[in-house]
Parts: C-alpha cells; sequence; structure tokens
C-alpha cells in the first residue's frame, strides 16, 4: 500500500503569534517554524502502518515557498520514503491547497490519505474534506484509531459526546486528531540520513488548477482582553458575588 | 435569494446551534430556510417550523440518513443548494465534515468558524488557536460559512414556516457507519450548559469525586484541560479549548487550571468566570471575573457545602 502525507509548514506551535503594527498580518519574518503538529501525528501513524508491513511507500507532500523543505524533510528524517514539494508563492487556500494536491494524489494513486485534522495556523479546518471531495472518496475525520481491514479503512473518530467508528472503502482520505498517536522523537543520524532522501519539485502553476486565492485578509487583531476581575478571600465570598452576579440561585 | 442553514437535530430535538445559526442568518436580511436531514424527521420538523425568522424547513428523509454521514449530508445540500447565496453550518461535528466537502463540490473555498459577521461577505474568525482574530472578505458569489454558534444568541419561537419534503441523494456507498460510543451523563451537554465545571490535570484521580456533587448542585457539565484528558483522568470528549469544545456558558468554573491559551480561546465567550487555583500566579486569574487563591481539595468540598447550604 501507497501512502501519501500533506504537511504544512507554520509558525511553530511555542510560539505565541505577534500582529504587525499596521494591524496587516500576523508577523512571521524570523519566527521560527515547523511541521504543523497535527500532520506530524498523520506522518507518524503512516509510519507506524509500514511498520506493520501494511504500507510499502509513504510519500511527504507540501504545497508553499522553499522554506516548507524544512518540514518535507522533518517528515523524511521521521521515515517518509520521499518527498513532493508543490512551489507556490503568496497565500494559499484550501480549496486550492486540495485541488494541487489532488494533482500530486491523481500520479501517485495512494490507497490512503492522511492529513492532519487543521492546520495550527489559518484553523481553517477544510483541507482534507475538500480533497476527499474532489477524489470522490470518503473522509474519516479526528482520528484517534485506524484499523485496516482488507478493502476499508475503519476510523474511530473523536465526535461531540464520544466517539464514533466509520468504514471507508479505499482510497479514502483520513485526517489525525491529537490522540491518534504521538509522534517519535527524531535521531539525529536520521536527520543526517534525512538529507540525502530526494524532494522533487514542482511549480504549482505548472499543474494546470486553479488556486488563485478568493479570500482577503482586511485585518487582524489581537483579542479584546476581558475587564479585569477580582479576587475573593474566601469560598464564602465567592457564593456572595455570583449570588450578586445572578448566575448562582 | 436566501440563505440555506444545515439544520441539527438529535431525532428528538432541534439542537440549539440551528437556532443560534438562525441569528447568525439574519445578517444577510435574505429569506431563511433549514435543511433537515435524517431517518425519521416527524418528532423535529414541527419545532424547526417554530423557529422565528425561518420561513421553509427543506425534508431530507430516508432510511438511510439515520445514523447520518458527512458524504450524505454533503450530497444533500448540493442537490438542494441551488438558488442559495449563502450556506451556513455550525462548526460542529457535522459542519466540519459536511461544509467543506460540500464548498469543494460546489467549486467554491468556504470561511470556518466565524464569530462575527461584518457584511454579507466579510467576517470576524479567530487563527493561531485564539491569539488573533482575522476579519477576511470572501469574494465568492456563493458564502459557505461555518458559524462558532456560541457566539449568537438563539432564535425564539414564533409563526409557522412551510415543511417541504426535498430531493434525497442517493446513498454515497464507499462509507459506512458502523458504531458509536456516546458518553453517558446525567449532565447537560458541554457546548450547549447555562454552568460548565471544569477540572485541570492537578484534581488527578480526584477528578470526578471531586467536581461530581458541585455540578450536579449547579445543574452543570463538566469539562477538563487538554492535559487532564492526556493524563487519563477524563475522557476525551470533555476537553474544552480550540480543539476541543467551544463553551460560553452564564459561568464557567475553572478548577485548577492554569490557562493555556488555547483552553482559554475556548471560554473566553462565558458571562461569568471563575477560577480557584492554588498558584497565585497562574495566567487564568488574569481572565476571571473571580478568583479565588486556595486548596483545590479544601475549597471545592467548601464550594459543594455552601451550595448544599443554600
Amino acid at each position: 500500500m501507497k501512502i501519501v502525507v500533506a504537511v504544512k509548514h507554520v509558525v511553530d506551535y511555542n510560539i505565541v503569534p505577534r500582529v504587525k503594527q499596521d494591524g496587516s498580518d500576523v508577523e512571521i519574518a524570523g519566527v521560527k517554524m515547523g511541521i504543523n503538529p497535527f500532520d506530524e501525528i498523520a506522518v507518524e501513524e503512516a509510519l507506524r502502518l509500514k511498520e506493520k508491513g501494511i504500507a510499502k511507500e509513504i510519500i511527504a507532500v507540501s504545497i508553499g515557498a522553499d522554506n516548507s523543505k524544512d518540514t518535507l524533510r522533518h517528515a523524511l528524517a521521521m521515515g517518509a520514503d520521499r518527498a513532493v514539494l508543490i512551489q507556490a508563492e503568496g497565500a494559499l487556500e484550501p480549496l486550492g491547497v486540495a485541488r494541487l494536491l489532488k494533482a500530486v494524489i491523481d500520479r501517485e494513486q495512494p490507497e490512503l490519505i492522511l492529513l492532519g485534522k487543521q492546520a495550527i495556523d489559518d484553523d481553517a479546518g477544510q483541507t482534507g474534506q475538500m480533497l476527499a471531495a474532489l477524489l470522490g472518496v470518503g473522509q474519516g475525520l479526528f482520528a484517534s484509531q485506524i484499523t485496516l481491514n482488507g478493502n476499508e479503512v475503519e476510523v474511530q473518530r473523536e465526535v461531540e459526546g464520544g466517539s464514533e467508528l466509520v468504514a471507508l472503502q479505499l482510497p479514502a482520505v483520513v485526517t489525525a486528531d491529537l490522540r491518534l498517536n504521538e509522534p517519535r522523537f527524531i535521531k539525529l543520524p536520521n536527520m543526517m540520513m534525512a538529507k540525502k532522501k530526494p524532494i522533487e519539485t514542482l511549480v504549482a502553476a505548472e499543474l494546470g488548477v486553479d488556486y488563485a486565492p478568493r479570500l482577503s485578509l482586511q485585518k487582524v487583531a489581537e483579542p479584546a482582553p476581558r475587564k479585569p476581575g477580582v479576587l475573593v478571600n474566601s469560598v464564602a465570598e465567592l457564593v456572595e458575588k455570583l449570588r450578586i452576579e445572578k448566575v448562582l440561585a | 435569494m436566501s440563505v440555506l442553514i444545515l439544520a441539527e437535530h438529535d431525532g428528538h430535538h432541534i439542537k440549539q446551534s440551528t437556532r443560534q445559526l438562525v441569528t447568525a442568518a439574519g445578517a444577510w436580511q435574505q429569506d431563511v430556510h433549514l435543511l433537515l436531514v435524517g431517518g425519521d424527521l416527524s418528532a423535529v420538523v414541527d419545532e424547526a417550523a417554530a423557529i422565528a425568522g425561518v420561513s421553509r424547513v427543506l425534508r431530507v428523509e430516508a432510511p438511510h440518513l439515520t445514523h447520518v454521514l458527512a458524504e450524505d449530508v454533503a450530497a444533500a445540500l448540493l442537490q438542494n443548494a441551488a438558488g442559495y447565496s449563502v450556506i451556513l453550518a455550525a462548526h460542529s461535528t457535522l459542519g466540519k465534515g459536511a461544509l467543506p466537502r460540500t464548498a469543494a463540490l460546489l467549486g467554491v473555498g468556504m470561511v470556518s468558524d466565524v464569530v462575527s459577521i461584518q457584511a454579507p461577505d466579510t467576517y470576524v474568525r479567530p487563527t493561531y488557536a485564539g491569539n488573533v482574530l482575522a476579519t477576511v472578505k470572501n469574494a465568492h458569489a456563493l458564502q459557505v460559512v461555518s458559524v462558532r454558534t456560541t457566539a449568537f444568541t438563539p432564535a425564539a419561537n414564533a409563526g409557522v414556516a412551510e415543511i417541504v419534503s426535498a430531493a434525497v441523494p442517493a446513498p454515497f456507498g464507499k462509507a459506512r457507519w458502523v458504531s458509536e460510543h456516546k458518553t453517558v451523563s446525567e449532565r447537560p451537554e458541554l457546548a450547549t450548559a447555562s454552568v460548565v465545571i471544569s477540572g485541570g490535570r492537578s484534581l488527578g484521580e480526584q477528578f470526578n469525586p471531586l467536581l461530581d456533587p458541585v455540578a450536579k448542585k449547579l445543574n452543570a457539565a463538566i469539562g477538563a484541560t487538554r492535559a487532564c484528558v492526556d493524563a487519563g483522568f477524563a475522557p476525551n470528549d470533555l476537553q474544552v479549548g480550540q480543539t476541543g469544545t467551544v463553551v460560553a456558558p452564564d459561568l464557567y468554573i475553572a478548577i485548577g487550571i492554569s490557562g493555556a491559551m488555547q483552553h482559554l480561546a475556548g471560554i473566553k465567550d462565558s458571562k461569568v468566570i471563575v477560577a480557584i487555583n492554588h498558584d497565585p500566579d497562574a495566567p487564568i486569574f488574569k481572565h476571571a471575573d473571580y478568583g479565588l487563591v486556595a486548596d483545590l481539595f479544601q475549597a471545592v468540598p467548601a464550594l459543594d457545602a455552601a451550595l448544599a447550604a443554600g
């Protein structure tokens, strides 16, 4: 089985993003970046399927500027076999990303496509669903467990109020939730070996798909802080205050 | 032109999030139609038709829609989308699954998780785990938008909308529902409860023994932090925050919660936030309306006793 994993290069999850002074966007110049954590979980799951002998080849795909190669190298160092960078400058939106990914998937013909459930920068949570729609295949979103079963993949999903089990015919798209697995730590020799693994570069504009953005960012702002609160000295005082606020009977 | 809303129900009642979507839809000042999908809608169509501001209820009913798959819901939306200028859904399990799929099938982009509608094509939405609020303008003629419903008040009942049977798409066929495991709880639903009491990892094995009695007295839903869930002290579906359930109750009580950004992003629309923590430097105190620096294992039983005393 061949698996394609889509990975996005994003601002590191430990960084609190700062808004540019003119409010035009978030400042990312000079900010530490890395693989989207949910995508890293997707890569890890692909590796585990390979280690179980279910998957034969894992291809990591990213879309963006040249620095997205750092995230592809991360996936290669984790154990992906090869990588594809679709070079594109400027803003990208989920539908355009899904169309570009489809172009690679049409060529590679994988049985399973894995992605993170959302990217931690734009928090849109659309790409996996859109890709599944364009491919005409089933979608297993927010996966907390994946089991291959003949021509089907069973996906345990995290849903409101509990979990749900769905079975999808292969090929299928599955998006990883937080508790699917814990990604491995990359050892230095693997990092070195990853540099020898191939990264193929494609040019987005040559893939014959429309990925022009339709959403324009008008401004960004930090959320307004709540009005300052007060410290109370005892449970009795707290209960009294909450009764005055009429949130306690 | 009109607005089409993907309504949500549990087979017995329309979810409050649908009423909140109707309020959000008011921003377009157009007719508002609800699309109901299910195996048996007889118990919920009248309730849907009674929501103030709704002029038509589209009934998409078929046996294969009992345990509904996002693939089939997207097909139902697609089949009934003609003539609408706006398609709305909640940013919920169902909406997150069905709406991007619908948008891609329609060949348009969409805007996720909006908290404010500034103009018929301009929205405010949280990004970077709630650290940033982005204002975005959508150039597509058809606006496809998922809504953070807690940011809108629920529409009340009034009038009667017409109920019509709508086209039922053929089953998708390449996906099937197998089973579900829903947490059985006497507590109200986390996303819509008017009181929520949440615990952090420091509660440890005392998570339930400590929170249950208070939750019962307040008729509160119980929530947890990501760290608490990861440590195995609370089940996944209790996680409150940007990547879990977003809540906006009248009263949010944070017990032993330090206040990570992704958690705060999921509670900031609460009316009153109370924090009880032993650490006076915990970031949660900067966001709480009332803070109490105290040992949890004494303060929570004391709170329980005070509530029992009335």
